[in-house]
């Protein structure tokens, strides 16, 4: 368990105050001009020791993901974007830091802007994000009013400014590229890579974009060391993490723990544990929406981090722990997630917009078991024909949870079959 | 030069260039809906995918830049999956109506779900049905069908430089739309349906009509404008069912005007079918071939050559222009003239002084632009994207002088006439010092800017300018005619102008008018004010029942464009050759045919019998034509000399309506439709919008 001192996110529940009174009391704004002074190169070493991956997803070594940064500028300007369009179902650890601990990400802003040359940084918030978006513009009023972000930041000679863009409502804005897309006020729609951002992003201009979390956690690591962060969690899986624990568990919450604890200990430690006790669990989906559930045979003794769950054929994800109790019709729940790739699929390539439509057709027909066995296989096959087939991961994000279901709940979706054949359907044709 | 690896073979290819490039290099084709080779990339249909070593996943080869030690395997069963899986997308959604799409034998989906589709659909649930769009009188939409490649938007956003299509709506509910429910309102709007990959763009005018596969196909060239667009003729039969682009990087790319590609339903209406004679009652009244030959040469009997005048029209083909000539010759005449607008060429001057010199293509290396009375857009729509396309890579200055006009580009609007140009000339204007500034401007002065009186004293204004502003140097020659006319150069090349004494176009009807000019021979020629002729006697040779034959008193009925082999030569002066996709109609001939057999009528009888022979003796006389297809840079001689001082009127527009320029296009229903719904010139109304 993460011991106290260890605790980056110290304001996470709102229990004190989000200012910067408040913030500068907690440690944060500390030494900012010594932090600069020590150069771009070893900032960036800094973060790449810590073994920091990325917080939104992917989980890519955020350090490395800052060297791709030309490290002189041609005459373009360099910015940092930071994705706080937070729609992964079950999310909600960058709403929290943002109401609550603002300060935290425009001190990461500035210094992971220092540390790749730019000198301006947008933060894309999702729109739904009304009073986040206002208290994080009032941050920022607050920072720049005091000198640490402006024309001279903390007196450190490195002129930053941050600027707040409110998105529009769309999921698929949340990938980097889309984001980009979206912020240069085009329609939302994933880019063809190559060229990356950090050679052409915003505005045909090398760009990095980072989760809120992952720069949140840059000052912490830099004043406190490379090794501190390295030294929590397991080899290649680092740090501290933001958990967002939801469903069927006595007490929902949003949590810092150390990176690799046993999902179990999470739960029962933190949520009070699952309802009606552990052995009441079903499922679990261990990353937000787009990864694989878990059963609770792999559930009992899974780590929560990268690699493990990449073993385990589901990922960390954005860290959305969703539980689900055996009360759960688990076949509903995952069409759900079905019915909201297909609601959020950009269209415009064409495994992802014909895919998912089908895909969620197939899996309503299921749930009432209105379909032949062989259509089990069939969906297998048309979600590996979207996975990796596609512009962006929306494709794979749609693809992993039927994957899951159809992996671990096979036999749930073939007794609906039969039982159908059998009894016939639930309601009468009408 | 990267070297990389494609199923074995090893590739070298510029850099810059996509894997999907590098594949076809080596002979590898690979399938795609999406990519076009002229237009930007979107990689959004995901049939290219193959393989890349050190890739977890297959990519997009259109969108995938080479690099050097690059490992592509397009022949794995990986990359057979990748494919069969998307064509098995695609075709989910798309409707089973092949029988019925006017799309099918030349279809793409079609093409490539028999190369990599399976046999069967595994898709129970119900198909998605999209309401069609209204894109005009020339598009018909089945959006059903539509595979979201975004060829269309990506088309009218870059090159036809429009905003009224685009990609509406997310996920599966995605829709090609025009944002407003309006029309496509470009002058290439015609080029989309060319580049659909399916049925969902097709053209509306030719719908039901006819199958590819029934269709013969002749190659020829257009005559709607001075481009010389390289166009397809597919005839049933003996009837141009429709009219398609060909690949010409110098000329047109691949893209023609939306006259060009349907102008051609004029071809079966208003034609001229047999000879007419007009009677003593004033009428014109059927006549076989040798009574109109009879009465012609009854009527010149005893006629003086100084009597007798000729004027060529805008779409003739440079043969029967030469045989015309001769026969005037050998009737006695200099009262010779092609240029019925009356456009102050310098006849006599060197042939740089009527030509496109730098070149169509050569627009894409210029760096500055002086627009002199010429809307590109409505003059050679096809030039004009050429334009776009230079101005879409930023660092080129355009200036226009003349009407203001909605053009596909931003462009300074430096004044309406000439006294802007002589500014210019003089050094007053700022953009002398554009010009002088830049490495290779440009001038392009439209025909409108020299049929008026100060024609010659324009002209010479303009050259002044590219000499003292550098455009003409050694191998760059910047100094721009653009001619509406596809007549207009040939005939400046045949020496189709006044002779020694001759009168030109005004002369010619000035003396009709005094009874100076007792008979008039119309080529074709329709652009006049036919109540000028007075008591002219009047033999109008064409195709169509247009003005010229409505006062003509014997009609001799000519081929149209499609229905001769012809030699065209564009504004550029570059020598083309058509060929006879259809016979002309009823007793109608090939236009030097009846020269040929008029001139044995009156006793003169042309040094030809054949075709051949008269184009060995076109070339003899006239060395420009010797050289087909391509393009001659000429030198810089002397010509306009005698400028004058240009007057101070506004240049006029050189066309009124885009639609409606020629007999063809006039008696188009098409055409017709176009300008009603779109209006002439294109411009907004107050209920637009």
């Amino acid at each position: 368990m993460l011991k106290d001192q260890d605790r980056i996110f110290t304001n996470l529940y709102g229990l004190h105050e989000w200012g910067l009174k408040g913030a500068r009391s907690r440690g944060d704004w500390d030494g900012i001009k010594e932090i600069l002074a020590r150069g771009r190169d070893a900032i960036i070493d800094e973060v790449k020791a810590s073994g920091l991956r990325g917080r939104g997803g992917a989980g890519f070594p955020t350090g490395l993901k800052w060297s791709f940064m030309p490290k002189e500028s041609d005459g373009r300007p360099h910015y940092l974007l930071v994705n706080a369009d937070e729609g992964e179902p079950g999310t909600c650890k960058d709403r929290d830091i943002i109401r609550h601990d603002p300060h935290k990400l425009i001190e990461g802003c500035l210094i992971s802007g220092f540390a790749m040359g730019a000198e301006t940084a947008y933060i894309y918030i999702r729109g739904e994000f009304h009073n986040e978006a206002n208290r994080l513009e009032a941050a920022i009023d607050e920072a720049r009013e005091a000198g640490l972000i402006g024309k001279d930041s903390c007196g450190s000679g490195w002129p930053f400014e941050i600027h707040v863009h409110r998105g529009a409502g769309a999921y698929i804005c949340g990938e980097e590229t889309a984001l980009i897309e979206s912020l240069e006020g085009k329609k939302g729609q994933p880019r063809l890579k190559p060229p990356f951002p950090a050679a052409s992003g915003l505005y045909g201009c090398p760009s990095t974009v980072n989760n809120v979390e992952s720069i949140a956690v840059v000052p912490e690591i830099i004043r406190r060391g490379a090794s501190w962060f390295a030294g929590l969690g397991r080899e290649n899986n680092t740090g501290t993490k933001l958990f967002c624990i939801s469903g069927h568990v006595n007490k929902p919450c949003n949590v810092e723990e150390e990176m690799s604890i046993p999902l179990k200990e999470l739960i029962e430690r933190h949520a009070g544990g699952v309802r009606g006790g552990w052995d009441n669990l079903l499922a679990i989906i261990p990353g937000g929406s787009s990864v694989a559930c878990l059963p609770n045979s792999i559930c009992n003794d899974i780590l929560m981090d990268f690699d493990s769950l990449k073993d385990a054929q589901s990922g960390l994800g954005t860290a959305a722990v969703i539980v689900m109790d055996k009360s759960t019709d688990i076949v509903r729940a995952i069409t759900r997630l079905a019915q909201f790739y297909k609601h959020e699929s950009c269209g415009q390539c064409t495994p992802c917009r014909e895919g998912t439509g089908w895909m969620w057709r197939v899996m309503e027909r299921l749930c009432d078991g209105a379909a032949s066995i062989e259509e089990i296989d069939m969906l297998d096959e048309v979600t590996r024909q979207v996975e990796g087939h596609t512009i962006c991961a929306l494709g794979d994000a749609a693809a992993w949870p039927i994957q899951g279901l159809i992996r671990h709940f096979r036999p749930e979706l073939e007794r609906r079959i039969l039982d159908r054949r059998v009894s016939g359907p639930a309601v009468a044709a009408e | 030069m990267p070297k990389l690896t494609i199923d074995g073979t090893e590739v070298e290819i510029e850099a810059g260039a996509s894997v999907l490039q590098a594949c076809e290099a080596i002979g590898i084709e690979i399938p795609r809906f999406c990519y076009h080779e002229r237009l930007s990339v979107a990689g959004n249909c995901r049939m290219c995918l193959v393989e890349m070593e050190r890739s977890p996943k297959p990519v997009a080869s259109c969108a995938m830049p080479v690099a050097d030690g690059m490992v592509i395997r397009t022949d794995t069963e990986t990359v057979r999956r990748a494919r069969q899986g998307v064509m098995e997308f695609l075709l989910i959604n798309h409707p089973l109506d092949c029988p019925i799409c006017d799309q099918g034998g030349e279809c793409d989906l079609q093409d490539q779900a028999m190369a990599y589709g399976s046999d069967s659909s595994r898709y129970q649930e119900n198909k998605r049905a999209v309401k069609d769009k209204h894109m005009g009188p020339l598009i018909k939409t089945i959006m059903t069908r539509c595979i979201h490649c975004t060829r269309c938007v990506r088309f009218a956003t870059e090159i036809a430089g429009v905003q009224d299509l685009g990609l509406l709506g997310r996920g599966e509910s995605a829709e090609i739309s025009t944002y407003l429910e309006k029309t496509l309102a470009s002058e290439l709007s015609g080029n989309v349906i060319d580049l659909c990959p399916v049925g969902a763009l097709t053209s509306k005018p030719y719908a039901f009509h006819a199958r590819p596969w029934e269709l013969t196909k002749t190659e020829s060239i257009d005559v709607m404008d001075a481009v010389g667009s390289n166009i397809r003729v597919d005839c049933r039969g003996n009837e141009v069912m429709r009219v398609l682009p060909r690949l010409n990087e110098d000329v047109n790319e691949e893209w023609i005007s939306d006259k060009t590609r349907y102008a051609c339903d004029g071809l079966r209406r208003q034609r001229l079918d047999r000879p007419y004679l007009r009677g003593a009652d004033g009428k014109l009244a059927e006549a076989g071939w040798d009574d109109a030959f009879a009465a012609i040469a009854g009527r010149l009997k005893g006629v003086d050559g100084s009597k007798i005048a000729a004027i060529a029209g805008n779409q003739c083909d440079a043969e029967s222009m030469f045989a015309l000539k001769a026969l005037m010759t050998a009737l006695g005449s200099p009262n010779l003239d092609c240029r019925q607008d009356g456009a102050a060429f310098d006849a006599g001057g060197a042939r740089s002084g009527w030509l496109f010199n730098s070149g169509f293509a050569g627009i894409e290396e210029a760096d500055a632009l002086l627009i002199v009375g010429a809307n590109p857009r409505h003059e050679a729509a096809v030039v004009n994207a050429r334009i776009r396309k230079r101005w879409l890579r930023g660092d080129f200055s355009v200036g226009l002088i003349g009407p203001q006009a909605e053009l596909t580009y931003a462009y300074d609007y430096l004044g309406a006439g000439p006294q802007t140009l002589a500014d210019i000339a003089d050094g007053k204007h700022p953009f002398a010092e554009t010009l002088a500034k830049a490495e290779r401007p440009m001038l392009i002065i439209g025909v409108a800017a020299l049929a008026r009186s100060d024609g010659a004293a324009v002209l010479a204004t303009a050259r002044k300018i590219a000499e003292d502003s550098g455009m003409v140097g050694d191998d760059w020659n910047g100094f721009n005619v653009l001619h509406t006319a596809a007549a207009r150069v040939g005939g400046l090349d045949l020496g189709f102008v006044p002779g020694q004494g001759g009168r030109d176009v005004a002369g010619i009807l000035d003396g009709a008018g005094k009874g100076e000019i007792e008979v008039v021979y119309l080529l074709a020629a329709d652009e006049i004010d036919m109540g000028q002729f007075g008591n002219a006697f009047v033999i109008y040779q064409g195709h169509h029942g247009d003005a010229g034959a409505h006062r003509a008193d014997v009609i001799l009925p000519g081929a149209a464009y499609t229905e001769k082999s012809g030699t065209w030569v564009n504004s550029e002066g570059r020598v083309q050759r058509g060929l006879r996709a259809a016979f002309p109609p009823g007793d109608a001939k090939e236009d030097w045919t009846i020269l040929r057999a008029l001139s044995a009528a009156l006793d003169k009888t042309l040094p030809f019998d054949s075709l051949a022979a008269l184009r060995a003796q076109m070339q003899d006389a006239h060395k420009s034509f010797a050289t087909l297809d391509e393009r001659v840079l000429e030198s810089w001689g002397a010509f306009a000399a005698s400028g004058g001082k240009p007057g101070d009127g506004p240049f006029a527009p050189a066309i009124g309506n885009f639609y409606m320029t020629c007999p063809i296009s006039r008696a188009s229903a098409t055409m017709a439709e176009c300008a009603a719904s779109f209006g002439g010139s294109r411009e907004a109304t107050g209920t637009d919008g």
